[in-house]
């Protein structure tokens, strides 16, 4: 083998690196929790029924989608989240999360009870206009809960099944190839189990 | 002194403020707070500590910390208790273990590596010189040398 030819081949190697590392997305965090079961919580409900808790959907699988009105990606996910709604495959469960930012709080902090009715109407105007995908929406308000669903960026999408284990994570918008090619198997194979 | 009573007033002031001590405001908490998060990313601005970020996921994440420091976790719990929830990623010293052992130890293969190929590179080079150069050579040398 010619000899002059060896930096060329490392050459090309580190370009091999390089175009993998560019094409990585660096956003994107493996989450520890798949695998595990879904954090449980009890919080309140968008439409002030009974409070909900993640074991109340044991037996099923179901969506948990982090969301809010405030978050421009989330809408651009909505339409999806409606159509998909719209098949009745699975129920989708909403987690409002932060709704209320710190520029509502400007003039003063505001008491619980304030945001949470603001939170409560600005997501339900949202929701009546653009479509109401959600079996219902718990609020969350100070992202307690979304610290323990290590929620990082809105939206978050999860897919937890029959025992309550969280079997997939999404950070950002569900696109429909994602549903498509990734989700809608997942719970056809979950379903069957 | 004219206005000792105003001197005794912001003392006695003080004083009080230091009873009531909100959460934020305790130096111990906040020192211990200031180690661990330095050792913490921030997820939503990827290069900064979770000490440094104005994001607001990094204040809730602080504000968590606090409360886990009020609860008596020792340093190593609290991280354990974010990697549960956002992977190693969110440590900047990442752990020990087979998947970041290039990570680790990649460096100092390299180095290995670099020091056998120069060591073999100069071994070669001394056997070159000595092959090339004859008593006969060197005697040459020597008398050009000396004119």
């Amino acid at each position: 083998m010619k000899k002059f030819l060896i930096p060329l081949f490392l050459f090309f190697g580190l370009v091999v690196f390089l175009a993998v590392g560019l094409k990585r997305d660096p956003r994107e965090i493996p989450s520890p929790l798949v695998g595990k079961p879904a954090p449980a919580f009890t919080l309140p409900t968008l439409s002030g029924d009974k409070p909900f808790s993640p074991a109340d959907l044991k037996g099923q699988v179901w969506l948990f989608n982090v969301w809010a009105t405030w978050c421009v990606a989330c809408r651009e996910e909505h339409p999806l989240l409606v159509e998909f709604s719209k098949t009745q495959r699975i129920p989708i469960v909403g987690l409002s999360y932060k709704e209320i930012q710190a520029a509502d709080q400007a003039n003063g902090p505001l008491s619980e009870e304030a945001k949470l009715a603001l939170a409560r109407e600005r997501s339900q105007r949202f929701l009546q206009r653009q479509g109401d995908p959600y079996k219902l929406s718990v609020m969350d308000l100070d992202g307690r809960v979304g610290i323990d669903y290590g929620v990082y960026g809105v939206p978050e999408t999860y897919v937890i099944d029959q025992a309550g284990v969280i079997r997939y994570k999404q950070v950002g918008p569900v696109t429909p190839e994602l549903l498509q090619t990734t989700i809608l198997p997942l719970i056809q194979s979950l379903e069957k189990s | 002194m004219k206005h000792w009573w105003l001197v005794w007033g912001l003392c006695a002031s003080m004083a009080w403020a230091g009873e009531a001590q909100p959460m934020a405001d305790n130096p111990q908490v906040e020192a211990r707070l200031v180690v661990i998060a330095e050792e913490l990313r921030c997820l939503v601005c990827q290069n900064e500590s979770l000490a440094s970020s104005h994001a607001e996921l990094a204040e809730d994440l602080r504000r968590e910390v606090r409360k886990l420091i009020a609860q008596g976790m020792t340093d190593a719990q609290i991280k354990t208790y974010l990697v549960d929830r956002y992977g190693d990623f969110v440590l900047y010293r990442p752990p020990v273990k087979p998947l970041t052992w290039p990570l680790w130890f990649g460096p100092f293969v390299l180095l290995a590596l670099a020091v056998w190929g120069l060591l073999r590179y100069m071994r070669q080079r001394k056997a070159l010189v000595q092959q090339r150069m004859t008593a006969a050579d060197t005697a040459q040398a020597d008398s050009l040398l000396k004119d």
